[in-house]
């Protein structure tokens, strides 16, 4: 969708411009904006929530507080604002650990070119062959009760091959021009290159990239936590409350359309906000 | 992915020229392709592979705090994974039962796996090619709407639902139609499908409205977004503006004209959705208890049945990528250009 092969124009855009630009864009702000009120929302749970993450507020599935309580009588609305922090830092971590990955593979096999590039790209086709859930599964398979960096492995590793398929794109753009060549005819070391020279002249896509990884690192987390591969089982967790609450779903509702809603809510503005970044890039100045 | 030419030189269409020796070369271009697709699937299947068996330890995450314990079913689970070998040796083993039709015993009832995947492979198939039949002219439609009014309300309007709806995980969205379409505002539709034994979910029609309808939500912005930028840009071009001023109605230079020339770039983007459904159902099909492949995975790396999690994800990467190959194979065919490319 953002697969956008174009660079950006400027030779050497500066990031605090290009935010300003950004800005600029409705769908940016907006999404921005929703995403910073959401994180608000998540990371004051420990000032705001009426009552504790494991704490009984009253019988199960009852319709005490805002939301109701869940199958354990613990206070949905609490649990709405504690889940958040774990989906939230996981997603992050995974979605940073994708993005550096995936830019180290791609830069590399754009900027080496010819048979490398061709093994490089080969090779990331074949994880292309996996659907991201899938990737995350099969490892899960012979591990029992993953823990939660095993999560931001796997999601990051499952987004790494499509990082680097839009990084080779970007990049393949920016490595022949001139003042790549110039650099290189100086005899500047060829990792100085790649980090001075190429990479801060991709700074524009790979956000809208970001953005987009991010959309789906929630999702991803979330669904993995929805099939019951939870890191810890007893703390809250979006992903894991639809799974739990599912069986009064006609009678008590809000414990599993409370987070479908925050999930729902989140990645539509991170979508937006990653699709605002991509239109901004792609305008050049 | 094979590179195709989006937008034919309309001069060049006008009489499509089929080469005269092509046969040689486009026998020469399917082999490349389907050594590619081999090439493929044989890395897939090592990565299936050390993902599954040499990672972790699938007999000590069965047992748990039995594994120290309970010796005879520790041995007993050892054995049917063949746990005494070296990893190369077991991984040539299974991709030879995989080969010649046996591709293991599923850890979970001792039964060979082959024979438990056929009929959950077809409910999937099913569903998957119901949701294509759907999508595809829902996607192609809006996509002509959204074309024909581009820039201004109507158009806007659609494109910010679509792409709100692309972010959402597909879960989510079934979820969402559950609560509203089954429990809690109408009472239309069954929440999840219970087919009898011995019985196909499709012999319940009703049951099986939800998931198709998620997976179509899920997809279709994907494919509408493409067609429509394809669209925008062929609404462009010289010849689309040539048949204008000849006095074409727009409706006819929409059908004719536009559409046609949309429809390779459309036909790459179903494919690469198609491909993504294969995984995409893993979750709907979870959440509406459909018994597809998608359920049987789940279950499955629940139960840590090794065998069973090889061979579906197989069957998925096997589906992605004949989905791909085929999808290639339509536009060469469909584009005269990549065609005589190829046999010239």
């Amino acid at each position: 969708m953002t697969a956008t092969a174009n660079p950006p124009a400027a030779a050497k855009p500066k990031s605090d411009s290009f935010f300003r630009k950004a800005l600029r864009q409705k769908r940016f702000t907006f999404g921005f904006t929703v995403t910073l009120i959401l994180i608000a929302f998540v990371l004051l749970a420990p000032h705001f929530a009426p009552y504790g993450e494991r704490e009984t507020a009253g019988l199960p599935f009852s319709k005490d507080g805002v939301f109701g309580t869940d199958y354990l009588g613990q206070d949905v609305l609490s649990r709405l604002m504690y889940g958040g922090q774990s989906i939230l830092l996981i997603s992050v971590l995974a979605t940073a650990l994708g993005m550096v990955v995936g830019i180290l593979i791609g830069v590399i096999a754009a900027y080496s070119g010819g048979w490398w590039d061709e093994v490089i790209m080969r090779g990331n086709d074949v994880l292309l062959a996996f659907p991201q859930i899938l990737l995350a599964l099969v490892v899960l398979t012979a591990i029992r009760e993953p823990k939660s960096w095993v999560i931001i492995v796997l999601v990051g590793a499952s987004h790494a091959p499509r990082v680097a398929r839009v990084a080779r794109g970007v990049a393949l753009g920016i490595v022949s021009r001139d003042f790549v060549v110039a650099a290189e005819a100086l005899g500047e070391k060829r990792s100085r290159v790649i980090l001075a020279e190429v990479l801060p002249n991709m700074t524009g896509p790979l956000l809208a990239e970001a953005g987009l990884r991010l959309t789906y690192s929630i999702g991803l987390v979330a669904a993995l936590g929805f099939l019951g591969f939870a890191t810890d089982t007893g703390a809250a967790n979006w992903g894991l409350m639809m799974k739990e609450n599912q069986l009064a779903l006609s009678t008590q509702p809000w414990g599993v359309v409370a987070p479908v809603l925050m999930i729902a809510i989140f990645t539509i503005a991170t979508n937006l906000m990653a699709d605002g970044l991509a239109q901004a890039s792609q305008k050049g100045d | 992915m094979t590179q195709v030419a989006t937008l034919p030189d309309p001069l060049e269409e006008v009489a499509p020229p089929r080469g005269h020796s092509g046969g040689a070369a486009w026998a020469l271009w399917l082999l490349r392709r389907l050594g590619l697709a081999v090439l493929t699937l044989w890395l897939v299947s090592v990565l299936v592979f050390v993902a599954t068996a040499a990672l972790g330890d699938p007999v000590r995450a069965i047992l748990g705090k039995d594994f120290d314990a309970n010796v005879a079913r520790r041995e007993q689970l050892q054995g049917l994974l063949n746990s005494d070998h070296s990893l190369v040796w077991r991984y040539f083993h299974w991709l030879g039962g995989l080969l010649s039709g046996d591709p293991g015993t599923s850890l979970a009832n001792q039964q060979p796996v082959w024979g438990q995947v056929s009929a959950n492979v077809v409910n999937t198939l099913v569903l998957v090619l119901l949701a294509a039949l759907v999508m595809i002219p829902v996607a192609f439609g809006i996509a002509m709407i959204s074309s024909h009014y581009r820039r201004k309300r109507p158009d806007t309007v659609i494109q910010t639902i679509l792409l709100a709806l692309a972010g959402i995980p597909e879960f989510v969205i079934g979820i969402l139609l559950v609560s509203v379409f089954s429990t809690s505002v109408f009472h239309w539709f069954p929440a999840v499908s219970l087919p009898a034994p011995g019985e196909r979910p499709w012999d319940q029609p009703k049951a099986m409205v939800l998931p198709v309808l998620t997976l179509v939500l899920a997809v279709a912005p994907y494919v509408s977004r493409i067609v429509r930028a394809t669209l925008l840009e062929v609404l462009d071009s010289d010849y689309v503006e040539l048949a204008r001023l000849k006095g074409i109605p727009e409706n006819v230079v929409m059908r004719k004209h536009a559409l046609l020339n949309a429809i390779v770039p459309g036909i790459q983007v179903i494919a690469l959705q198609l491909a993504w459904l294969a995984g995409g159902v893993v979750l709907v099909e979870t959440l509406f208890n459909y018994p597809g492949v998608g359920f049987q995975l789940v279950d499955a790396v629940r139960n840590h049945d090794v065998p069973m999690v090889q061979l579906l994800s197989m069957i998925i990467a096997g589906v992605y990528v004949l989905v791909n190959l085929v999808a290639d194979l339509l536009s060469i065919l469909l584009t005269p250009r990549a065609r005589t490319a190829i046999s010239s």
